[in-house]
């Protein structure tokens, strides 16, 4: 039996860690992830975990604790945002390279500087290529049905690799939602305690780390690449093992809309939510328009994006995070990417938005649809990158 | 890292993690060399100060000279240099 607990996304993904039985947690406070760890510390001094709970000077800390203690094949929870995770960046690397399964939540939040503690992508959009999985939840429900899932996928030996569960920072992490949680007993037989492919053993001594270079360094970074492409398999069967448990029904990609759409907006995280509320309205005016929304950024799920594409005639691509000098920003060009390959022609235009946690209201969204219904039916895009919500 | 140097991406152990303990000596440093120490076993007085400088311990010890384990030479010179009868001289390796 599930049972709806009123929780804020930071909230949801500790509960979820909690049910996971976490063996360890290496973590360090960080706006607006605090509560998540808060929250943990409170279940391990209340007894409600056997976890070890690792305090920690710093995020680069954090991360080579907990890639420690993986290696032991521990099951690893750690959770930061920004410059947290910006510290962290090189421990991200070292973390995919040595096959740690480790389960991260992340509260998006802006870069400094200027300082600003608010959400938007630039964290993990600035480590988009370290070789984690990468999921985005709409809302704390797919937060904490995320996480849980998470550990299942990372821990799968033809996986083996990290993964963070992203939540929009103060939008999600700090609103308060009934999330629906499942039974201990639930997600103790959905995830059975960690097998490791690989342990630290005295008994049985092996080299960590070692050093490989160019006789063996490719061939190391060409495995891990697969393990990532191995990964939408995985993440597929999981997806359905958790469907039976909870008839909740997750994907890489979610659509709205999709199906007789002309016009279409792609995003991530929170304001997907609000995308489907003005498509849905829209719609009820006659307009064609449709919402796709990517569950998992990394691997990018090319094949699902190209299915929800179909015959759509214009795309407009939000990012809420910025890639200064490059022609559009990461999602935009990795959505390009895909289109391109696949010979597909449609009309594609990039909107950066809510920078340093700025509102993307449902008027913006309109306006959005609006445009690129025009583009859809003219063939032409007025601007290529815009910037949606600054002041002129 | 050792003869894992010779895997394809399919069969290389997760994370370059290796396996075997003490499986260094399987990983042959010698081609890293780009200079080749020549022994003049005629000039060599087997005084051994080539045997105690090499940070590689690639100094073979014979009966009358010395010899160079060329799997693990990397050709730094530092034998050549220290000669005191400049018995060993570098050459250039063509591969």
């Amino acid at each position: 039996m599930s049972k709806i607990i009123g929780m804020t996304g930071d909230e949801a993904i500790a509960y979820a860690a909690k049910q996971s039985k976490v063996d360890v947690v290496a973590a360090y406070p960080i706006t607006p992830q605090t509560i998540m760890v808060e929250a943990f510390s409170e279940y391990v001094f209340n007894g409600e975990v056997d976890t070890e709970f690792v305090c920690v000077e710093s995020e680069h800390s954090a991360m080579s604790a907990c890639i420690g203690a993986s290696l032991t094949g521990a099951r690893v929870f750690t959770a930061t945002s920004s410059q947290g995770l910006a510290l962290m960046h090189e421990m991200l690397y070292i973390a995919s390279g040595l096959r740690c399964p480790i389960v991260m939540g992340v509260a998006n939040r802006a870069l400094s500087a200027p300082i600003n503690i608010h959400g938007d992508h630039s964290d993990m959009m600035g480590s988009r290529d370290c070789g984690w999985i990468q999921i985005y939840a709409e809302n704390a429900q797919e937060a904490y049905d995320w996480v849980i899932q998470a550990f299942k996928i990372a821990e799968d030996h033809d996986v083996l690799l990290p993964a963070t569960v992203n939540i929009d920072g103060f939008i999600l992490s700090h609103s308060l939602e009934g999330v629906q949680v499942q039974e201990d007993e639930d997600i103790s037989s959905f995830l059975s305690t960690r097998k490791p492919a690989i342990t630290i053993d005295p008994d049985k001594p092996i080299t960590v780390g070692a050093l490989c270079l160019t006789d063996s360094y490719f061939e190391v970074k060409r495995q891990q690449v697969e393990a990532l492409n191995n990964s939408f398999k995985v993440i597929s069967e999981v997806n359905e093992e958790y469907k039976d448990l909870t008839h909740m029904g997750y994907t890489t990609v979610e659509t709205y809309g999709m199906k007789d759409a002309e016009a279409a907006v792609i995003c991530l995280g929170s304001t997907a939510g609000t995308a489907k509320a003005v498509a849905k309205k829209l719609r009820n005016e006659g307009k064609m328009v449709g919402v796709i929304k990517p569950w998992v950024y990394r691997p990018f799920p090319t094949k699902e994006i190209l299915e929800a594409v179909g015959n759509l005639k214009a795309l407009a691509v939000l990012d809420r995070a910025c890639s200064f000098g490059a022609p559009y920003a990461a999602l935009c060009s990795d959505v390009f990417s895909a289109l391109y390959a696949d010979g597909k022609a449609l009309k594609v235009f990039n909107g950066v938005f809510g920078l340093g946690g700025r509102d993307i209201t449902p008027f913006d969204i309109e306006s959005v649809f609006n445009e690129a219904l025009e583009s859809a039916e003219t063939g032409f895009v007025k601007e290529p990158v815009k910037f949606i919500g600054v002041r002129n | 890292m050792s003869d894992v140097g010779k895997l394809g991406w399919k069969s290389i152990p997760i994370g370059g993690i290796l396996l075997e303990p003490g499986s260094a000596l399987k990983y042959k440093t010698g081609d890293w060399r780009a200079f080749r120490p020549i022994v003049d076993e005629a000039k060599c007085v087997n005084c051994l100060i080539c045997w105690i400088f090499c940070p590689d311990a690639a100094i073979l010890r014979k009966e009358k000279f010395v010899a160079v384990n060329y799997d693990y030479c990397k050709g730094c010179g530092i034998c050549a240099n220290e000669c005191p009868v400049k018995a060993i001289t570098m050459e250039e390796e063509r591969r």
